[in-house]
Order: structure tokens, then sequence, then C-alpha cells
């Protein structure tokens, strides 16, 4: 028998890509259909953020937060004011509280939502997609009611939210929680009950507990490496601590338990705004934050919270000033996306497709 | 198609029928960065449905596809990425720039790293404004452009 | 954040004046001196258990870089600052990827948007704007309008 000779060849999955997330560039070393080597390169949506901040003041910078992670866009923007509120000192009644909870746990939904969809379409299915999408729009359509926009709607507010919510938001998120376990099954049927959807995912792209601490990988891919680690539970921020949710954890740390890890999320995203809408108290909506913010020098905070990707900090430096002096973006996404090489060399080359759609990079917050 | 047989009345004619063919049948390149192509994917889902103007053929590689929909900002990294699949793509083909930052550089137009518009080295034949567009706003978009093939005005890589 | 009693001590006693340890923003905040960063972390991960590196960035002063590391010990939450200042001229610190993979990337986007060396990153390079850019945009003296 002849041993033929095998060549190794080099090729670029993206940036332009129909799987790729946005512009993520994998160059991946192929022997024949195994990867030998990977190396990620991002920086092709960098829009310069954090350089925008130190011209923009406290209050002129959150819309450009909602579009960092656009898929849940309630999420950066909760962090981004939860920061500069914690930096100022500035109070927030307990009706936006409660409202921002809301607002947080429908973005975590949503976001969850697009992820099985795009999965499924990057594995071939394309009716997956089009299935989440039409579920995604009745949030949109929730977030339109409150904020006006669809997708990127900069809705918080320091001290508090934009506008109260109007009376056809009620009815709108109780039908949409009432039918949530029927889409979740019809996914079940559709997609996860499907053999080669579960083997496309089942043993494939396998992260250790330990090497996911150590790439400061966080969020979901995380806990499904079986670390229970949730910031709304180990550090909760907000009101967080008076829910009462449980943080789904995974065994092995595979593609299939990291799709999981975020369906479990959905149902306690849900349980999270149930309680929100029985507990949500009147009030005022915004509290009191002077015209023309001022933070004095010396100041720095780091503000992180739990968001659909991981952990979302912000690093804030004032200096007496109204714009911050330096304002770090700590993005889930980008440190998340380490471990990809790691986890794909030794894979099939189509197991990398599998491997980025379960990260769930955003590439949009990866490169700022 | 391009003959050099000038202007009569069968090149006339047969050119009418190709661009109403093509007016009614892009196929847009899966190109996209950011919260735009979001709403893009939302234009080619149930609710909005791109598929009844005919135009849901995505497709994943530059040679087939002759529809570039620029949704999202260009940045420098990505520059010369989008100009070689420009390239690669056979004409005749057009450009639709989606949203504030692929017209004028949006929201991040003074950044070191964004370009201001993608009009600085593409020939853009329709611009759809907003941050982001709606996909209704999408949908007039493509319907301008649809208009403005029909009547045999196009993008200059179109010799016709 | 609780203030960690026994890992101040520790590294009190172990670093002598090369560490300065104060409390804020709720944070323990240990500034060390530059050449002591690789040691001062070796000791917070395999004697402390800092095992998660959540967060590396670095601050331009104008008259000195300051770089700052948020590390955590997961999943238990225990977490401190680690702060250092390297000098405009010769900014070189040493790197933390072996203590930690996480900083990999983060020191390489440090190095591209402030231009900050790290000793022993094998592939320091750019990471967010492309091999020709010229300058480093996150540096005060980088014009902020194009």
């Amino acid at each position: 028998m002849r041993v033929l000779s095998a060549e190794r060849m080099v090729i670029n999955i993206g940036p332009q890509h129909p799987s790729t997330h946005g512009g993520l560039h994998a160059e991946t070393v192929l022997e024949g259909e195994l990867v030998v080597d990977m190396a990620v390169h991002v920086g092709y949506v960098h829009r310069s953020f954090e350089k925008i901040a130190e011209s923009r003041t406290y209050s002129q910078y959150i819309p450009y937060t909602s579009r960092l992670d656009y898929l849940a866009s309630h999420l950066p923007t909760l962090g981004y004011v939860q920061a500069v509120e914690k930096l100022a000192g500035i109070a927030v009644p307990e009706r936006a509280e409660y409202i921002r909870v809301i607002m947080a746990e429908l973005s975590r939904i949503a976001s969850h939502l697009l992820y099985i969809g795009s999965l499924a379409i990057d594995l071939g299915a394309t009716t997956g997609l089009i299935y989440c999408f039409r579920d995604r729009e009745r949030i949109m359509d929730m977030f339109e009611m409150t904020s006006g926009q669809r997708l990127i709607a900069s809705y918080m507010r320091l001290g508090g939210v934009a506008e109260d919510l109007p009376d056809e938001f009620f009815p709108a998120v109780k039908s949409f929680l009432a039918d949530l376990p029927q889409m979740l099954e019809e996914y079940d049927r559709l997609l996860f009950g499907n053999e080669l959807f579960q083997a496309r995912l089942k043993g494939v792209g396998r992260l250790s507990a330990q090497d996911a601490i150590a790439y400061g990988t966080s969020g979901p891919n995380l806990r499904a490496c079986g670390v229970a680690y949730d910031i709304r539970k180990a550090e909760p921020y907000g009101i967080y601590e008076r829910f009462e949710f449980e943080i789904p954890v995974g065994t092995e740390g595979d593609c299939w338990d990291r799709t999981m890890v975020r369906v479990e999320e959905i149902k306690q995203s849900a349980r999270i705004i149930e309680q929100a809408l029985r507990g949500l108290p009147g009030g005022d909506i915004r509290g009191k934050v002077p015209r023309v913010l001022k933070v004095e020098k010396g100041r720095e905070v780091y503000h992180r919270i739990e968001s659909s990707k991981g952990e979302l900090g912000y690093y804030i430096v004032a200096d007496g000033g109204e714009k911050p002096y330096r304002l770090h973006i700590r993005a889930p996404s980008f440190v998340n996306l380490m471990v990809l090489p790691l986890i794909s060399k030794g894979g099939l080359v189509q197991d990398v497709i599998a491997n980025i759609a379960t990260l769930d990079p955003v590439l949009g917050e990866a490169d700022r | 198609m391009v003959l050099d047989t000038g202007p009569n009345i069968i090149v006339t004619t047969l050119e009418k029928i190709w661009n109403w063919g093509r007016a009614r049948s892009f196929w847009p390149l899966t190109y996209g960065c950011n919260c735009c192509p979001i709403e893009m994917m939302a234009a080619g889902a149930a609710r909005f449905d791109i598929a009844r103007y005919g135009y849901e053929v995505f497709r994943a590689s530059p040679r087939q596809a002759d529809l570039l929909i620029v949704a999202g900002p260009v940045t420098l990294k990505m520059k010369p990425v989008i100009e070689r699949v420009w390239a690669q793509m056979p004409e005749p083909k057009w450009v639709l720039a989606m949203g504030n930052c692929a017209t004028s550089g949006g929201p991040f137009k003074d950044g070191y790293s964004v370009l201001p518009g993608c009009d600085s080295f593409l020939p853009v034949d329709v611009y759809v404004p907003g941050c982001p567009p709606r996909p209704e706003a999408l949908f007039h978009g493509l319907l301008e452009l649809k208009k403005k093939v029909e009547s045999g005005q196009s993008g200059r890589g179109y010799k016709g | 954040m609780k203030v960690l009693k026994e890992v101040v001590e520790d590294i009190s006693q172990v670093f002598g004046d090369q560490v300065l340890i104060e409390e804020a923003a709720g944070f323990t905040v240990i500034k060390v001196i530059c050449p002591q960063v690789l040691l001062l972390m070796r000791r917070l991960k395999e004697i402390h258990g800092f095992n998660y590196l959540a967060n590396l960035t670095a601050v331009d002063y104008r008259d000195r870089f300051e770089l700052v590391y948020h590390v955590y010990a997961v999943p238990e939450n225990r977490g401190l600052v680690v702060k250092t200042s390297v000098s405009r001229e010769e900014p070189v610190v040493p790197s933390v990827v072996s203590v930690w993979p996480a900083a990999d990337w983060q020191e390489r986007e440090v190095f591209d948007l402030l231009g900050i060396s790290f000793e022993g990153h094998s592939n320091l390079r750019r990471i967010l704007l492309p091999e020709g850019f010229e300058g480093h945009p996150l540096r005060k003296d980088f014009p902020a309008e194009r």
C-alpha cells in the first residue's frame, strides 16, 4: 500500500464569510480536513470606541455603548450607566431598577435566540434562523414600544431609564413569556432533537475548566465547562440579589454544552422577568443627576456585569471634567476568542464553524 | 452584456429585457460587519421577507453575487478586504451603502480607524441612512436601486 | 470586595517597600514597581489562588503610563487590583502571559493602542489596527479628531 503525501494548505475563514459573526479572520492550516494550526485575527470592526469616549460627555456616550453588543443592546448600556453611577454616586429609583432588569433579561433572551438561529444557519439548517428571528421580532417590538428603536435602543439613562413602560408593554411581555416554553419545545423538535445537529455538536470543541479560567473565558462558555460562576450571583449589581434563579452549568465543555447552557439561561431569564413584573413598584423612573455631570479627579471605577457573552467590564478614570479621562471596555467576546485555536486544533475544518458559532462572539464588541 | 454594435432596436430591446430581469433578482453578497447586518438578516427573515421582492438569494461567494450591500462601517483593516471582494464580483454589479456608518462614517466619524463612508473607494448607487435602518428602509433602498437599474442608469461597474 | 487580609500581609512581607497597598473604589489595590510585576503576579496566582485575569489595560497619565490589572479567584470571587507605572520614554513592562494566557491579546491591545512593549510576549504585534498604521491612538498626544 502506497502512502500518499499530504500537503498543508492555509485557508482563510473570513473576514468576509457568512458564518463569522462579523469580521473574524481565522487563518487555518489544514492537512486534508484536519486543522493543524490556527491564527485568529481581529480588528476588522475596530471603531475607536475608547478614543471617542474621551471626547464625549458621560451622557453623550450612552448611545455608543448600545452599539457594542448589538444583539443584546440593553446589556452593555446597563453596564455603562451603572459604572458611571458608581463613579459619580448617583442613586437610581426602585422602579427604574426593576425596569432595567426586565430590559436586560429580555436582551439576554433576544441574544440567545439569535445564538440558536445563527448556530442553526452556520451548521446548514437555514430554517432555524427564520424561526428564531420570528420569535426575536416580538422582543424587538417590545423594545420599540419602550424606546422607539428596535435593535439599538439606547434606553438607559444616567440615574434611570429614558421613558416609562407604556400600557401595551405588559400584555406583550406576558404573552411572550407564556409562549416561550412552546417556542423552546419547537426548537427542540426542529434542532436539538435532531441526530445530525447533535452529532455536529457533541464532543466537538472541548474546553477544559482549567483552560477556560486561565484564558479568561467568561459567561456561558465558562459555565459549560462546569464552573458555576455568574457575576449576577457572585457580585450582584443593581437589584439582582432579590431574584431567585439558577445558574445552568455544563459538564463536558463541548459545543453541545455551550448550546444547552444558553437554552437553560433563556428559561432562567424568563423566571427573572416574571419576578420583576410582579415586584414592579410605582414611582420615578429617573433619579437626580446634575445637568452638567462632572466627576472629581482621581476617582476611578471598574464595574462589571454578566452580559449575554460573559463578563463585560467598564474601567473609567475621571479627571474632574465632564468627559472621562480614560474609558476601557473589557469585552467578553475579545477574551473568549482566545480559546478558538485551542479548541479547534486537532478537529475537522467543519468543527471550526461550530466552534465559532458556539463561542458566540460579537465582533463589534471584540474589536470595539 | 456589452456589444459593440452601437444602439439599435435589437440591442436596446435586449438591454431592456436584461435590465428588467436584473432589477428583479439582485443576489446580495453576505457581507456585513456590525449592527446593520442584523437588520439585513431581519429583512431576510419571515416577518419582513426580502423574498417577496426577489432578493433573498444571498450568496457567500463574490463570484456569484451582484449586489454588495456595505452594511456597517468600513475600517482601515477591512478596506483592502472589501476592495478585493468587489474586484472579484463579476459585472454588472452595484453597491448599496446601508446605514450611517457606510454612508458617512456615522457616529464613529471622528475615530481614527473608520473611513468616512464607503463611497471613498466604491461607486455607491444607493444610500440608505439610519442607525440601523429599519428593514423597511432597506427595502426602500433596494426598490430605488431597482428603479435605477430598470431605467438603464447603473453603477460604474457596468458599462451599459 | 472584602479586604483580603492574608494576601495583604503576605505580599507586604515578601515585597516590602517595593509595593504600596491601599483600598480604593471598593478594591484592594497593590501598587508595585515595574520589574517586580511578574514575580508578584506569579505569587498571587500560585500561592493565593488568583487564577483569573479579568482585565488588563493601561492609562496614559501624560507623565507616565500606568498599567492596571484586575485579578480574581474564580469561582470564590475574591478580587484585587494591581497597578504599576512605567515611564513614557521607555515603556517596557514584563509580560504576564506565562502566568495567565488571558493576558495574550490584552497585552497586544495595549501595545497596539498605547505603544507599551511587553517583555517576554512571544507575538507582540498589532491586533486591532492594520500592521502599517503609524502611531498609538490612545496616547494623549495622538489627535482626537482626524
